[in-house]
């Protein structure tokens, strides 16, 4: 037997209201982990978005269609290197829940503009050169299991063919992957040829434009002439970096990482009150105990660790199946939202801030709790005069 | 130290406390030697100071004023951190109500105070054993509190007072929860410690059955001693 023998058996002198405050930590941190997945995952977008890169929307919102003739007219701006046009698709596969995020682009410019994409060059070529190719990523050929050289109909939610057809056939020609694993790969691209061929409505527009240039300094100059080249026309345009663009399209769900905020914050406000006031009643329960240890020799500094430890120990217990049930729950969820938030999942970050939590949580439950146990007076706690 | 030399010596001893605006004496300017190997009991009405003595006597209370030596050094004015230390080598305590931690098994509750010895955890499991065996309750060692008999948990609670092999033993009524037969069995455990091992034990008691177990009687009256000769 030593300290935490005595540490345990305090924690678990009684087991539901140990087990209860553990569950309610748990679910404070499977909470946190939960939402922390989820906050990487819309991150994303804004962290792999590149700063040097402009994107061109209508200034109305990126849902509203830009005409064709924009492509020509914004690559005779000067410094202006790519043009990459690309229109949502708003696919899906066999079933409308199997949602594909899918683009029409023009294949040239649009591997130019995004060199973060990794082709092999055969399929790079066949991908440019095939009009009813698709490029795939990765991560969303190993959703689907796609290999090259196989023939998919993807469905449109949004667009119909001139025979009626919302199905595309389309053949992956390329599965392209990321350089450095900071771009999601979750996306399928079809040709814009052959997509706009197609169409009964929408034809000859797009719904954004990204633009490298020759020299990133000049990107303000840029964007300002774009915007000033289609000034009081019907389709006005707004041209930002891309990291702005991804920033603007994240805030229409709101401010994502103001809400987990919150939300964390107040779970962790709720388990501080619980635990905390939970822990000063469990160690006040055991004044008469903790002034016997006193009076055998227990210093109080050792009484006091003693009771921090116990703290420590049920935010640690709670914490780590939290957030390991987090974890596991994050990387089941993961696979079924690949479509939607490709990086849906648990960083060391996050693992090393929940383990800051945990000692913090620790810490602050126990210090009152571990105070009091110090300075119990033990001819008053004994209870005789 | 010989069997007669002074184990503990009050000088001009006083204890006074304040309750509102009045301040009440528990005792005052008191004298007395206790020599190693002694059995004392204390005893008195309620109110008259015996466990105020005994609390002073383990170093778990301070005197007002006046002098607490052991074995010839002063303990009174001793920091809280060396009462502790000097509690946990020299005094084994013995409470009415037995005080054993209810979540540990009897064993571990005996091996608590070796815990803040530099002993082995074999050797602390040898000690334990013994001082269970000492005390009868060999057989008990991996019952909880709650699994024994008033008797047989204040044994438990003796066996954990002499564990550290401390030189005195200050016990509050340790049979004032206890049934004249067990309280019996206890008190000659007591007497069994004192005679055999040479333990000085100082006993709080209101009963005279348990006092005249003792080899020195004391009765503490209105801040007073008078000591009671034995046959």
């Amino acid at each position: 037997m030593n300290d935490a023998t005595l540490v345990r058996k305090n924690l678990f002198r009684k087991r539901l209201r140990a087990v209860l405050l553990m569950i309610s930590i748990l679910i404070a941190f499977l909470i946190y982990g939960m939402l922390g997945a989820m906050q990487n995952a819309f991150s994303m977008g804004t962290e792999g978005a590149a700063q040097d890169r402009l994107v061109t929307v209508n200034r109305i919102n990126f849902t509203v269609a830009l005409p064709y003739a924009y492509w020509g007219r914004i690559q005779q701006v000067e410094g202006v290197r790519t043009v990459a046009p690309a229109s949502w698709f708003g696919g899906y596969y066999q079933e409308p829940q199997n949602f594909v995020q899918s683009f029409a682009v023009d294949p040239e410019s649009y591997i130019e503009a995004y060199p973060e994409l990794v082709f092999q060059e055969d399929q790079r070529l066949a991908f440019i050169e095939g009009r009813t190719c698709a490029a795939v990523g990765q991560a969303l050929a190993t959703q689907y299991g796609w290999t090259v050289g196989e023939r998919i109909p993807l469905m449109s939610n949004i667009w119909q063919q001139q025979d009626g057809s919302q199905a595309w056939e389309l053949d992956i020609c390329a599965i392209f992957d990321d350089a450095d694993g900071t771009y999601p790969t979750n996306y399928l691209m079809l040709h814009y040829e052959y997509f706009n061929e197609s169409l009964l409505f929408g034809r000859d527009s797009f719904h954004w434009i990204a633009i490298t240039t020759e020299d990133t300094s000049q990107n303000d100059r840029i964007s300002r002439e774009i915007d000033e080249l289609f000034a009081n026309s019907p389709a006005e345009t707004s041209t930002t970096t891309e990291a702005a663009f991804n920033a603007a399209f994240m805030e229409q769900f709101g401010n994502i990482g103001l809400i987990l905020t919150w939300v964390i914050g107040a779970a962790f406000a709720t388990i501080l009150m619980i635990v905390g006031t939970t822990m000063v009643m469990a160690v006040n329960e055991r004044t008469r105990e903790i002034a016997v240890l006193k009076t055998l020799g227990f210093t109080a500094p050792r009484i006091f660790r003693m009771v921090l430890w116990e703290a420590l120990l049920l935010s640690f217990i709670g914490g780590l199946i939290g957030l390991g049930l987090a974890a596991l729950a994050a990387q089941g969820a993961s696979a079924a939202l690949a479509g939607f938030l490709p990086s849906f999942g648990l960083t060391w970050t996050n693992a090393l801030t929940a383990i800051a939590f945990m000692v913090a949580l620790g810490l602050i439950t126990g210090i009152l709790p571990a105070w009091n146990a110090m300075r119990v007076r033990i001819s008053e706690a004994l209870g005789k005069v | 130290m010989n069997a007669t030399s002074p184990l503990y010596e009050l000088k001009d001893l006083s204890k006074r406390y304040t309750r509102g605006k009045e301040t009440v004496t528990i005792f005052d300017a008191l004298d007395m030697t206790i020599n190693t190997g002694d059995f004392i009991a204390i005893m008195g009405p309620s109110g008259s100071g015996k466990t105020t003595l005994l609390n002073l006597l383990g170093g778990i209370d301070r005197p007002s004023s006046g002098e607490v030596l052991f074995e010839g050094q002063r303990i009174d004015n001793l920091s809280q951190g060396k009462l502790a230390k000097w509690r946990a080598a020299n005094a084994g305590f013995i409470f009415q109500f037995y005080n054993l931690m209810p979540t540990l098994t009897a064993a571990q509750n005996v091996e608590l105070p070796l815990l803040l010895t530099s002993l082995s955890g074999k050797a602390r499991k040898d000690r334990v054993k013994t001082a269970l065996e000492i005390v009868g309750m060999g057989e008990r060692a991996r019952h909880r509190p709650g699994q024994l008999s008033g008797g047989q948990q204040q044994r438990v609670a003796i066996a954990r007072a002499i564990v550290a092999d401390p030189k005195v033993l200050l016990a509050d009524e340790p049979t004032g929860d206890l049934d004249r037969t067990t309280a019996d069995e206890i008190l000659e455990t007591l007497q069994l410690l004192n005679a055999e091992m040479g333990k000085t034990i100082i006993m709080v008691t209101h009963d005279p059955a348990a006092a005249s177990h003792a080899k020195r009687e004391l009765h503490l009256n209105k801040g007073r001693f008078e000591e009671k000769g034995k046959a």
